[in-house]
């Protein structure tokens, strides 16, 4: 089942939003029907798997800010309908409402939107207060809610002491107490120093790790969107113009809105070494001798091999003038020839993990996947050329 | 180009329309009389019924309590002041007319603030009445207040109340539509609802802008006070309406030195209040 499913979601504010609907339908653009009123979302539609980190991406009036609020019915749709888990946002009363919000799904706010005359304590203990939890249970979780995020020991400061970064934990340690399966982040981190903004992804990462949650994050930083999204819906003018993997938007973007927006991107920590290797020229196995390493070198016309045992797991590197003075020596078991100095990287390593080790050798390097088997090579060039700016057609 | 006859009798008007209200609604007014006489004599017993000193001393102590202690040291001295000037009964006097009119304008006017802040239809409503009740000169309805409730206290504290109204309602709308949006979005967010939010983030967050709604309402009601002296309420008002008639500028002057030291002490002690309130003390916090 699907944690949360959007389908065709309009909103739109002002005087006639229901004709405003039609004509959006009929195909009219988001300034074609301005007389009527502003069309903030149009035609959503997507589905956010269980445990899944959805990133909706866009610039500050693509209506993404509009689209969050209608996933925990703060806003009510135009048209179509949104559904969490079983129920649909568009029919439940507003008592069901106030109970979905209770128990399934919570919110992290751009500005933090702490009370400021509570404690630390008090501020993350607030759903729990609203889900009628007892005095002394609410402090035990939200108290282990704050510990998740590394604020314990400040339960009794309030948030006017606490700095910016510090103060988003305690909206995060407020969303995780809560405990729902659901958590929506609206520009979450946006409001923070570039620093601090990197450490609370990382901090976020690693929690979602444990806690498998449904996220749904808004920003209108790419660089954050490709960073933390499993998968990045790219929203322009109202309207969702792409969804996909980070990967899929870089190396296939739906149009040029999403290519020009994709050509500042620091490709290095979004594209993986996987999407970029290739197949190694020339391969031998443990197995083999001089003899077939240098048959190898020759057909690939490679002056090196990759060494893989009978599992295909990376073992080393083979130069030509090695395999030919082991092979005037006698010497068979091709394992003592091994070069030290190319060190393999994960399959799954972002792109600037992969030039520290391209530095270190003329060679490909060597893309070994979980247990240890050469998958792919990424060769000097290739690497170079996938760091260069996405064409854009004028 | 204007007729001659061109007169629209809009005094006269009024004037039958108070006539017909004081007919019709003979016995709600004498039941209000009878409330508002009933609690002034009972709060005016409370401040001028114990001997001066003690009144004296415990005011003092709740000007400790809301600021610290110069206020009450110039509470003290200003109220032996008073006392030396033969004011004492007369400002105790005034000072439970303020205390009672303020009471009732802010039990009417805070929910009324409240109200608007949540409904625009209600604040547009409200807007050109509040700006009647202050624009109006307060001498003009002291006349329909003494029409209906004759003299003595009741029409004073009546027209205080209208007079003072205002700045309840409009601090209060004020304040609570200032609340950070984002804050109130958190409390829905969580499946707060509307009442709870309202008790747990829009009155608090809205605090230090209603109680300073809470000062103005109290500073212009001790103003309309001596004014309502004009209508025969007890109090300062009395001895500043016959200083002026008799051109006593001893007694003037000793009244107003009276009027001026109770304004002091109701201003210094609303402030402190307001700096009490957990919000107040919440941002003070960032300093520290």
């Amino acid at each position: 089942m699907t944690a949360l499913r959007a389908d065709g979601v309009y909103k739109v504010f002002g005087r006639r939003p229901g004709e405003a609907v039609r004509r959006l339908r009929e195909g009219a653009t988001r300034d074609d029907v301005k007389g009527l009123g502003t069309a903030a979302v149009i035609d959503a539609s997507f589905e956010v798997q269980p445990g899944e980190t959805f990133v909706v991406m866009g610039l500050s009036g693509s209506g993404k800010s509009t689209l969050i609020r209608m996933l925990n019915g703060l806003w009510r749709p135009t048209a179509g309908s949104v559904t969490l888990g079983d129920a649909d946002l568009s029919t439940v009363s507003a008592r069901e409402l106030r109970e979905i919000r209770r128990r399934r799904v919570s919110m992290v706010f751009q500005h933090f939107a702490l009370l400021p005359h509570r404690t630390i304590i008090d501020n993350a203990a607030y759903p729990l207060a609203l889900q009628d939890v007892d005095r002394t249970e609410r402090r035990r979780r939200a108290g282990e809610a704050l510990e998740m995020v590394g604020l314990a020991g400040w339960e009794d400061h309030l948030p006017a002491q606490l700095s910016g970064g510090m103060r988003q934990r305690v909206g995060l340690a407020r969303a995780l107490a809560a405990d729902t399966d659901v958590l929506l982040m609206d520009e979450a981190f946006s409001a923070l120093d570039p620093l601090i903004r990197r450490e609370m992804q990382e901090q976020l990462l690693e929690l979602q790790q444990t806690l498998g949650k449904t996220i749904v994050f808004i920003t209108h930083d790419l660089n954050e969107a490709m960073h933390l999204g499993d998968r990045i819906a790219v929203m322009r003018d109202g309207r969702i113009v792409q969804i996909g993997t980070s990967e899929q938007i870089l190396s296939d973007p739906a149009n040029d809105y999403v290519a020009q927006f994709v050509a500042d991107v620091d490709k290095s920590r979004v594209l993986t070494a996987a999407s970029v290797m290739v197949r190694p020229a020339a391969l031998v196995t443990t197995s083999g001798g001089p003899r077939t390493a240098l048959r190898e070198m020759r057909e690939a016309q490679a002056s090196a091999a990759y060494l893989v045992d009978r599992d295909r797991r990376f073992r080393g590197v083979l130069r030509d003038e090695d395999v030919v003075a082991a092979q005037r020596a006698g010497t068979e078991d091709l394992t003592t020839l091994v070069q030290d100095g190319l060190t393999p990287v994960a399959v799954d390593a972002p792109l600037m993990d992969v030039f520290a080790p391209s530095a270190e050798s003329p060679l490909p390097v060597p893309v070994v996947d979980e247990r240890g088997r050469l998958v792919g090579v990424i060769p000097r060039v290739t690497l170079l050329e996938a760091m260069s700016p996405t064409e854009v057609d004028a | 180009m204007i007729p001659e006859s061109f007169r629209i009798p809009l005094g006269t008007w009024i004037e039958s329309g108070v006539e017909w209200l004081t007919d019709t609604f003979e016995v709600v007014f004498d039941l209000i009389k009878t409330v508002l006489l009933a609690l002034f004599d009972a709060v005016e017993l409370v401040f001028a019924g114990p001997p001066w000193w003690l009144v004296a001393l415990v005011l003092s102590g709740i000007a400790l309590w809301a600021k610290g202690w110069r206020l009450a040291v110039g509470a003290l001295l200003g109220f032996v002041l008073v006392l030396g000037v033969d004011q004492w009964d007369n400002a105790m006097a005034t000072l439970a007319l303020v205390v009672v009119a303020s009471t009732i304008a802010l039990a009417i006017g805070v929910p009324l603030g409240i109200w608007a802040a949540r409904s625009d239809r209600v604040s547009t409503a409200v807007r050109p009445v509040l700006d009647f009740m202050q624009t109006m000169p307060a001498f003009v309805y002291l006349i329909p207040v003494v029409v209906i409730f004759l003299t003595g206290p009741v029409p004073g504290i009546v027209a205080t109340i209208v007079f003072a109204l205002a700045p309840g309602v409009r601090f209060t709308e004020l304040g609570i539509r200032q609340v950070d949006r984002e804050v109130v979005e958190a409390g829905h967010a969580f499946g707060s609802p509307p009442r709870r939010i309202l008790r747990e983030i829009q009155v608090p967050l809205a605090m230090p802008t209603i109680m300073a709604g809470v000062n103005q309402v109290i500073m212009l009601s001790l103003s309309m006070v001596v004014i309502s002296g004009l209508v025969g309420a007890r109090g300062l008002g009395q001895p500043v309406v016959s200083s002026l008639g008799r051109i006593d500028v001893a007694l003037g002057f000793e009244a107003g030195i009276a009027v001026v030291i109770l304004a002091m002490y109701l201003d210094r002690v609303t402030a402190g209040l307001s700096d009490r309130s957990p919000v107040a003390r919440a941002l003070r916090a960032t300093a520290a």
